[in-house]
């Protein structure tokens, strides 16, 4: 594989609280390759919207990277000071939130949005920046944006504000765009537009994608690799088709299992027993070890690491050899 | 918009002839008026003829209807005291009151503000922990206390500034001014910081807790992922969403500020409305009490609409909802 893009490495994310420290994600390591899609799922509390903060360098404190690295094509980019770092924030890095209608300011026309963030990144008069603006709102879909720049965000629509989000994400052309649950707001049937979009867009600006959501259908449709994170720690990762067919991680084979298929005719869901340990309560050994089914005695002892398996990593002592 | 516009206007109206007829009613209470003029041995066709001079015979709305047409032209009938016009003394006095007002509302603003939104950015310095104990000073010790303290301390003690009065004033047309004369400048120093205190401390507060609520939002942190530098994140983007209520707020603040003069006034002797009135009250002076009650629920009205014609042009959002559901 050429140079990754991001290369995150045994990065650890720390609260320290009044009962102790929490540590919110543990020992994780992946890389994103120019131009992935790299889908990260997992439950609410496994630690993946923190790990998207944790590259764009907003943590909130007391959260704290405790341990590991971040690289952006080979710069070392988790201890920058603030200033450096902001100037990645927008430039290299883009990012989109969740809830579309709280991410943009209501008292400023979409198009001051726009205009103040290509200013802050890119050497333009305000006019170019204008037609700029115009252009990426016509790119995300926006119909009439010659007009619509000037409206408010209230003017508009769920779905069309999320898109707004995008082309404000993509105000500079960054090369990486992390993306946190950025339909799970939004109607099922805009959705898929959405990630559409999202899709089109990173393949024609040539940017990767971290594409963080629990939603294991958007995952399938959009990512070309897919992490699975629990408690924290990375369970599996691999090519998505190999992740959702062929799990290898207990714990991902219980959650495939779980998502119903049309045309089954079950009477119940699957469901693995059980629920994610608490932050302050992970288990020794692996930390999916009380709901394994395949528990064995090394699995309480030692914690294991990812390991091949097949064409993706699962961290599971079955793999081991 | 316009719409918004008259409909205000029509409620004010509504609200200025509820205060007049609260007003007008204050007269009943002193008794019988034509008793007052004629003594006790007047004889009963004297009375008639008078309480008919002075239409006291009509029935009350037609009595209240007259009162009003003439508040309305500023007419409220001459002071029982001074036997003079009430809108005579009302106009000599009226300068030193909003002077007064203007500088404990500008003070207010320009000191709470800033010290609002520094202990909303900077939540844990020492500085910070400093303003949050002095608003609490300000917020609960009595506002004549304050003036007491600091003409003890500045006027007697130190000797700096001037116990009392307006200083030397200079005639502009029928308003007076201080702020010509160095007397004049020094003598408003103690009392707008008397007057203007409380309204400060609640504005900082006010500007702190609501700063501190828009940093935490998600277009905040939006705005922070797309780089923008912290300057306009906090001034630009932070600080227009705090306003928004805290212009309310602080347009209100200025109605009471000048309410509340009365006692700044009293403490200072400062040749004010609310001077005026207090000097009415112990003697019952209706007329002037009156036109007091109107005047200061005239501004408070005036303020009100001010302020929602500024709440209307800060948020984007009220204009197109509200012209819609005014047609």
């Amino acid at each position: 594989m050429a140079e990754p893009l991001l290369s995150v490495r045994n990065l650890r994310v720390e609260f320290p609280t009044r009962h102790g420290t929490l540590i919110a994600v543990d020992d994780l390591s992946f890389d994103i390759a120019p131009g992935e899609i790299l889908g990260v799922v997992g439950e609410s509390g496994a630690g993946k919207s923190l790990t998207g903060m944790a590259i764009i360098g907003l943590l909130e404190p007391p959260g704290r990277i405790a341990a590991g690295e971040i690289r952006l094509e080979g710069e070392r980019i988790d201890a920058l000071p603030a200033e450096a770092m902001r100037r990645i924030r927008g430039k290299r890095i883009g990012a989109i939130f969740q809830d579309p209608l709280t991410s943009l300011n209501p008292l400023f026309t979409i198009g001051e949005q726009l205009v103040e963030t290509i200013l802050t990144h890119l050497d333009m008069s305000e006019r170019q920046a204008r037609d700029r603006a115009i252009e990426l709102l016509a790119e995300v879909g926006i119909p009439a944006p010659e007009l619509r720049i000037d409206n408010y965000p209230h003017h508009f629509s769920g779905g069309m504000r999320q898109r707004v989000v995008i082309a404000l994400a993509l105000c500079a052309r960054p090369r990486l765009i992390v993306a946190d649950e950025p339909t799970t707001a939004l109607d099922v049937s805009i959705q898929a537009q959405i990630i559409e979009l999202l899709r089109k867009l990173a393949r024609e600006n040539g940017a990767a994608v971290m594409l963080i959501t629990h939603d294991m259908g958007v995952i399938a449709e959009t990512a070309d690799r897919v992490a699975v994170m629990y408690a924290g720690r990375l369970a599996e990762i691999g090519p998505v088709k190999e992740v959702i067919h062929a799990p290898h991680h207990p714990y991902t084979s219980g959650l495939m299992s779980s998502i119903p298929k049309l045309g089954e005719g079950r009477e119940t869901l699957a469901q693995i027993d059980g629920a994610m340990p608490r932050l302050t309560a992970i288990p020794p050994g692996c930390a999916f070890n009380p709901r394994c089914p395949k528990r064995f005695d090394r699995c309480t002892a030692e914690r294991p690491s990812p390991l091949p398996a097949g064409t993706t990593e699962a961290a599971c002592w079955l793999y081991a050899r | 918009m316009l719409a918004f516009v008259l409909r205000r206007i029509a409620q004010a109206v509504l609200v200025m002839l509820a205060v007049g007829l609260i007003a007008f009613s204050l007269f009943t209470f002193v008794g019988d008026p034509v008793l007052f003029m004629l003594g006790q041995d007047a004889t009963p066709e004297d009375r008639i003829r008078i309480t008919h001079l002075l239409g006291l015979d009509q029935p009350f709305y037609v009595q209240y209807a007259h009162f009003v047409a003439r508040a309305v032209q500023g007419d409220f009938g001459l002071s029982l005291r001074q036997v003079q016009p009430v809108s005579r003394l009302f106009v000599e006095r009226l300068p030193a009151t909003l002077e007064l007002s203007f500088v404990a509302a500008l003070l207010a603003i320009a000191v709470g503000i800033p010290m609002g939104v520094y202990a909303a950015l900077k939540r844990n310095s020492w500085l910070s922990q400093v303003f949050l104990a002095v608003s609490l000073i300000g917020v609960s010790l009595p506002t004549f206390l304050i003036g007491i303290l600091l003409i003890l301390v500045f006027a007697v003690l130190l000797g700096w500034l001037p116990s009392f009065g307006r200083g030397d004033t200079v005639a502009i047309g029928w308003w007076t001014t201080g702020f010509l004369t160095v007397s004049g400048l020094k003598s408003l120093i103690l009392p707008s910081i008397t007057l203007g205190l409380f309204q400060m401390t609640l504005i900082m507060r006010l500007v702190r807790s609501e700063m501190l609520e828009v940093l935490r939002t998600d277009y905040i942190k939006f705005a922070r992922a797309r780089g923008l530098p912290d300057r306009s994140v906090h001034f630009r983007h932070a600080l227009k969403n705090t306003l928004v209520p805290v212009i309310t707020i602080a347009g209100l603040q200025l109605g009471s500020i000048i309410a509340f003069a009365i006692i700044t006034e009293t403490v200072f002797q400062w040749p004010g409305m609310g001077l005026l009135f207090i000097q009415s009250v112990t003697v019952a002076d209706i007329p002037v009490m009156a036109a007091y009650l109107c005047l200061i629920a005239l501004i408070f009205v005036v303020i009100n609409l001010v302020v929602d014609l500024l709440y209307y042009a800060v948020d984007p959002r009220l204009r197109l909802d509200r012209a819609a559901a005014a047609h």
